[in-house]
């Protein structure tokens, strides 16, 4: 499993268009067009090129630290009685997240492009880590955009990035988080489109970036089926996974969709409340979240957190990678059609779960992460003692650390 | 060619019309509707339409403004502080249309108009009286129900084409654009710039050569100089950024008014056939003494 190309699971969605199911799309002002064909285009390209596709498995391996292992939960197992847990180690790798293997996969399409400036927004700071990371590496210009509340609360990723010879420019506009940096983000991109690409660290924006961004996170998954069938020969009952813009739960889940009886279960951040503006629970209507109706957002049409009027809600959520109002257009299929379910957990829960996840484990996740356990330590009485979950680990919680000594 | 002839059953095809028989250069006007209230905005268009501006663009306000600079961004942020809503800029757009006959364009990003809804959309904006519209965020290709809806209307629905649109796509957004065709004068966000881009000439060159829909030139037209420069080459400049820039330093509606009236003036002067750049320069320096 080390250094070779892994193959992407094909599936039928999203179409030529750039459409899962309604949603998708590309919602551009005109200036990016013709320049985001010219990135589908070279997307498409790589895709059966071996010199490109061994690059990536290459830097993946020997850059990143994949595979990454497949871990036996035995004592969070035996502390909630079962099911069997296994947990999905992306915080193991280069960076200490999942966001990596995407940003290899762009920082080399890159290169390809023969563009030598990348631009980057970043939430909780890991996807600009790894890009600023992935630049140095690849020897690319990297210019990061943070909003300036999340500057605040991932202070330790701000210091990563600057040294990593990425240029970090605060954003102050709106609500000073996530959103906001990919709209300063965009304006960077369609004033320099000739000679920068922009490096978008989820399954978000126009297309083809939703499908270019699961594809290149679609290792996650193919790992972690091979290595569930290794250690319990049989596939897993139930996935878990936290839900931002969505990509690491859409790499995980990717290598499933076919297997119908493995169950997906993906956590949004239920913050404080369940009322507009207390939360970023866009598909967990559900679970009593209100606020969220489809409508288009930064290039996409998806489900999105808004007002009656269409402007974008502000969220909240103690997790900044995990506090923005859209989520990936493919998300909001798979819960369209049920293939997947979506439900959201407190900003408290979700502090608890790292902190049982740390005593039981050893392991110091991210608070995105965190949710997920959250919502696995919640089903957990109601799943088969015998069954096997995967859950992924996404990030590690070093980040986390300011805000989580102030509830120890 | 490919594209529509300018429509001569609305304002804007009317304006147009007459702008080439007269052979002057059209000034469209932008302006954040709603800011700082839809009053002003009402009295501001009125002033900036006696002082000569062809077409009104009325921007819907949006919390997410990504195609716009920092003047439009604040503009826009101010007005939904003011609670403006499209519903309000609908009902604006019927109280200019009882005083004045000036063609209105509504300028928006897409999602306001997509939770309004398309069709409810496009009847009121004909009922108010509007004359056009233009989505920042919506290519052609994604466009075909919110096209059906407007022109069934009646409505022109306005596209850009940018430096970075080729000639086969330049064609393609001829073909689904009615009233006239935007031309963005570089890449970037909208706002005031020194200069045009030197690449213009030729991307309106390219434009001309597949369309006889009218030209207007906008993002970064802002001076007198860049207005007559335009002369000729295109039909129309957009000033936006400029007008808006004017709404923000000024400390009254009435001031606004004035202001935004004078600068109108300045640049429709600029734009008047046979006028030279030198003239255009010294009545540039004398708007700024």
């Amino acid at each position: 499993m080390s250094g070779a190309p892994h193959s992407v699971p094909s599936t039928e969605w999203p179409d030529a268009q750039g459409r899962f199911g309604p949603y998708g799309g590309r919602y551009l002002p005109e200036t990016l067009v013709e320049p985001i064909e010219e990135l589908e285009r070279a997307y498409t390209a790589v895709q059966s090129d071996n010199t490109f596709l061994s690059a990536f498995a290459h830097l993946l391996h020997t850059f990143a630290g994949r595979p990454t292992p497949l871990d036996f939960a035995a004592r969070l197992t035996e502390h909630l009685g079962g099911p069997r847990i296994y947990l999905k180690r992306e915080d193991l790798l280069h960076t200490g997240a999942h966001k990596i293997n995407n940003c290899i996969g762009q920082g080399l399409l890159t290169l390809r492009m023969n563009k030598r400036r990348v631009i980057a927004e970043t939430g909780a700071g890991q996807h600009g880590v790894a890009t600023a990371a992935v630049c140095a590496r690849l020897g690319l210009e990297c210019c990061v955009y943070m909003g300036t509340e999340d500057m605040e609360r991932q202070r330790l990723n701000v210091g990563r990035m600057r040294m990593l010879g990425a240029t970090v420019t605060p954003v102050d506009s709106g609500s000073r988080t996530l959103k906001d940096a990919i709209n300063e983000a965009m304006r960077d991109w369609v004033t320099n489109v000739r000679t920068s690409h922009y490096l978008l660290g989820s399954v978000l924006g126009a297309h083809p970036y939703p499908r270019m961004v699961r594809d290149f996170q679609s290792i996650i998954g193919c790992e972690a089926r091979q290595q569930m069938l290794e250690a319990e020969g049989r596939l897993p009952n139930t996935l878990f996974a936290c839900v931002g813009g969505g990509s690491n739960s859409i790499g995980l889940f990717h290598a499933f969709l076919s297997d119908s009886s493995v169950r997906m279960v993906g956590v949004e951040a239920g913050g404080r409340g369940t009322h507009l503006g207390e939360h970023a629970a866009r598909l967990a209507a559900a679970a009593g979240y209100t606020g969220a109706r489809p409508g288009v957002l930064q290039g996409t049409y998806t489900w999105v957190l808004q007002t009656d009027a269409g402007q974008i809600a502000t969220t909240h959520s103690v997790s900044a990678g995990l506090d923005y109002p859209a989520v990936g257009p493919e998300h909001a299929w798979l819960a369209d059609r049920g293939r997947a379910e979506y439900t959201a957990v407190s900003d408290e829960a979700a502090i608890d779960a790292a902190r049982t996840l740390s005593r039981t484990e050893g392991i110091l996740c991210a608070l995105e992460t965190a949710h997920a356990v959250a919502e696995l330590i919640r089903r957990a009485p109601t799943l088969p003692r015998d069954s096997a979950v995967i859950l992924n680990v996404s990030g590690r919680g070093d980040k986390d650390m300011e805000t989580l000594a102030r509830h120890l | 060619m490919g594209g529509l002839e300018p429509n001569a059953r609305t304002r804007i095809g009317r304006r147009f019309e007459e702008l080439r028989r007269s052979g002057d250069l059209g000034l469209v006007a932008y302006l954040t509707a709603g800011d700082p209230s839809l009053e002003a905005t009402r009295q501001i268009v009125l002033a900036a339409s006696e002082a000569g501006a062809d077409v009104v663009e009325l921007g819907v306000p949006f919390s997410d403004p990504l195609a716009d600079g920092p003047v439009i961004q604040r503009a826009s942020e101010r007005a939904l502080k003011g609670g403006t809503t499209l519903r309000g800029v609908l009902d604006l757009v019927r109280v200019i249309r009882e005083q004045s006959n000036v063609p209105l364009v509504l300028f928006s990003y897409f999602n306001p108009v997509l939770q309004f809804g398309l069709e409810t959309f496009a009847a009121c904006a004909q009922s108010a009286g509007a004359d056009g519209t233009l989505i920042t965020d919506l290519p052609p290709e994604d466009s075909s129900d919110y096209r059906m809806a407007l022109r069934s209307r009646g409505l022109d629905t306005i596209f850009l084409a940018a430096p970075t649109t080729g000639e086969v796509r330049m064609r393609q957004i001829a073909s689904v654009s009615s009233g006239f065709l935007y031309v963005i004068s570089r890449t970037g966000v909208t706002g005031e710039r020194d200069s045009l881009s030197d690449d213009l000439p030729a991307l309106l060159r390219r434009a001309r050569s597949t369309t006889t829909l009218p030209l207007a030139v906008g993002f970064g037209v802002s001076l007198p100089g860049h207005v007559s420069i335009l002369g000729g080459l295109a039909d129309a400049a957009v000033v936006g950024s400029a007008l808006v820039a004017e709404v923000e330093r000024a400390s009254s509606a009435d001031e606004a008014a004035s202001n935004v009236a004078a600068r109108v003036r300045l640049l429709k002067q600029a734009g008047i056939h046979g006028m030279s750049r030198r003239e255009a320069a010294a009545a540039e320096r004398g708007s700024e003494t």
